[in-house]
């Protein structure tokens, strides 16, 4: 395991291939899936439940004990040791706010079949939560997840490097990191990256309706206003944010990757771009 | 005591501000918060990171007889999620369950049924959380009021970061260890308070000891 801020990612530490393609290597390029002439909503997500895709709320914890939430795959919570490594113990506690507990409805409704883990990144102390989120997004990162819904940014200047270093970490290896957007006019992170898929609300009521945005920083806007959503004990809210419009993009990933389990983070982008409601989906 | 910053701020809050006028400018903001969005209270909700604990500053509405000075622990509950992610949030239709929101009515005997919550982020801090309990019930929410409760939780940080400021001030010049600037403040203080000609006497006397202290 690595320290929250090691530099030790295995980038420089793989053998150096040649980057380069050499007129005989063609065939080792070959896509493994096939791509259609027409990109549908169809084509990318129909019929599909996220059955066999892993998802990772990065969260507050979640209350698996809700009818709407069911068994999680997995659940850890994340703190920092003495010698600053990373501590992933199970987490026993559940949810310390609601708001993971919501997230995890929200993608166990769009993708009943995928598997939901919770890693929680929050209340154990308010002071280093800036270090406990790198902590929980390196763990996540590291646990091969398929999709990392973060519904949450720090302000903190001197963490943006290391979080623009593990976005990027992410999307090499396949782990696709969805991020809330900030709605308030700050600096924030890691939504700013452009490794990262970046989330705003939209305002529609159909959870699968998602929008492209020619204008980024927040490249897709999805459901983030008036959601009804699990909460802790047992309750049932109406919530809105994009912290609530992240997890529904998380789920729409989980769906497409379910269904296309070959597309690599830039390929997953290309189709929620051409399936997007204002751009091939709406159709 | 050599920080020349704080011993600005310490100046500057002995001539123009005090605690109370900083408290009365929160009262206004979390007033103009509660009758912007027609809602039955509002508050403004600060850390205290040496206690890692969330503090009524401000209440307006419903509550405000009884939270001012309120404590509960930042780690946990609503305000507690928005002040750690730095996020805004808005939930509603809590169905009077005690056990929601402790963070905003604990000890109040007022369970709120919806709230809308922001950080109050300056610089890269986050400083508190402004809360506006219970629109009205007829009313969707919409993405034009979290746009507002923005706007809003950014003048609140930035009169947030004032009043901590001005305590920091008061800490200098009352405190153990930083009583020997108090004369600072009241010679400020005394020179802000002359007319014309005693005033430009009186602040070519400073100029003059300044340069014989070697400022």
């Amino acid at each position: 395991m690595h320290d929250v801020t090691g530099h030790s990612w295995d980038a420089g530490k793989a053998a150096l291939p040649a980057w380069s393609l050499p007129k005989d290597a063609v065939d080792r390029i070959a896509l493994p899936g096939h791509w259609p002439e027409r990109v549908t909503r169809d084509w990318a997500l129909g019929g599909s439940t996220g059955e066999g895709v892993r998802v990772c709320i990065l969260d507050s914890g979640v209350d698996a004990s809700h009818p709407l939430v069911g068994e999680l795959e997995s659940a850890v919570v994340i703190s920092i040791g003495e010698d600053e490594e990373i501590v992933a113990d199970e987490d026993t506690e559940g949810d310390v706010s609601g708001h993971g507990t919501a997230c995890a409805g929200i993608v166990r409704r769009l993708a009943p079949d995928s598997k939901i883990s919770s890693v929680r990144v929050l209340g154990s102390s308010f002071t280093g939560s800036g270090a406990v989120l790198l902590g929980g997004l390196r763990y996540a990162i590291e646990q091969g997840f398929d999709v990392i819904n973060m519904s949450l940014s720090t302000t903190k200047k001197p963490f943006a490097g290391i979080l623009h270093e593990l976005a990027d970490s992410a999307y090499f290896k396949r782990a696709v990191l969805v991020a809330s957007a900030h709605n308030m006019p700050v600096e924030s992170y890691p939504w700013r990256f452009s490794s990262v898929i970046s989330v705003g609300s939209h305002e529609e009521p159909d959870p699968l309706d998602f929008y492209y945005n020619p204008s980024p920083p927040v490249e897709f806007f999805g459901r983030g206003v008036n959601v009804e959503v699990p909460w802790v004990g047992g309750r049932t809210l109406t919530v809105s944010g994009n912290s609530f419009a992240t997890p529904h993009m998380s789920s729409i990933c989980a769906l497409i990757l379910s269904k296309h389990p070959e597309l690599t983070p830039f390929q997953l982008k290309s189709v929620l771009y051409l399936t997007a409601t204002n751009v091939g989906g709406g159709t | 005591m050599t920080d020349q910053p704080d011993l600005r701020a310490a100046v500057a809050a002995g001539v123009v501000g005090s605690e109370e006028s900083f408290r009365a400018l929160l009262s206004a903001i979390v007033e103009v918060a509660r009758s912007i969005f027609g809602a039955k209270a509002s508050s403004i909700l600060l850390l205290d990171e040496e206690t890692e604990e969330l503090v009524f500053e401000a209440v307006v509405g419903e509550g405000e007889d009884t939270l001012l000075g309120t404590r509960f622990p930042a780690g946990t509950g609503i305000a507690g999620w928005v002040l750690a992610t730095r996020t805004p949030l808005v939930i509603e239709d809590v169905h009077n369950d005690p056990r929601f929101a402790s963070d905003v009515a604990e000890g109040s005997g007022y369970v709120p049924k919806g709230l809308m919550a922001a950080p109050l982020l300056h610089d890269e801090g986050a400083l508190g959380v402004l809360s506006v309990l219970d629109r009205p019930e007829q009313t969707l929410f919409s993405l034009q009021e979290m746009e507002l409760l923005g706007l809003f939780a950014n003048q609140a940080a930035i009169a947030v970061d004032l009043l901590l400021k001005a305590r920091e001030a008061q800490r200098l010049l009352g405190g153990d260890d930083g009583s020997e600037l108090e004369v600072v403040a009241r010679l400020a203080k005394a020179v802000a308070a002359l007319e014309d000609e005693r005033r430009e006497a009186g602040l070519r006397l400073l100029d003059h000891l300044a340069k014989t202290l070697g400022a």
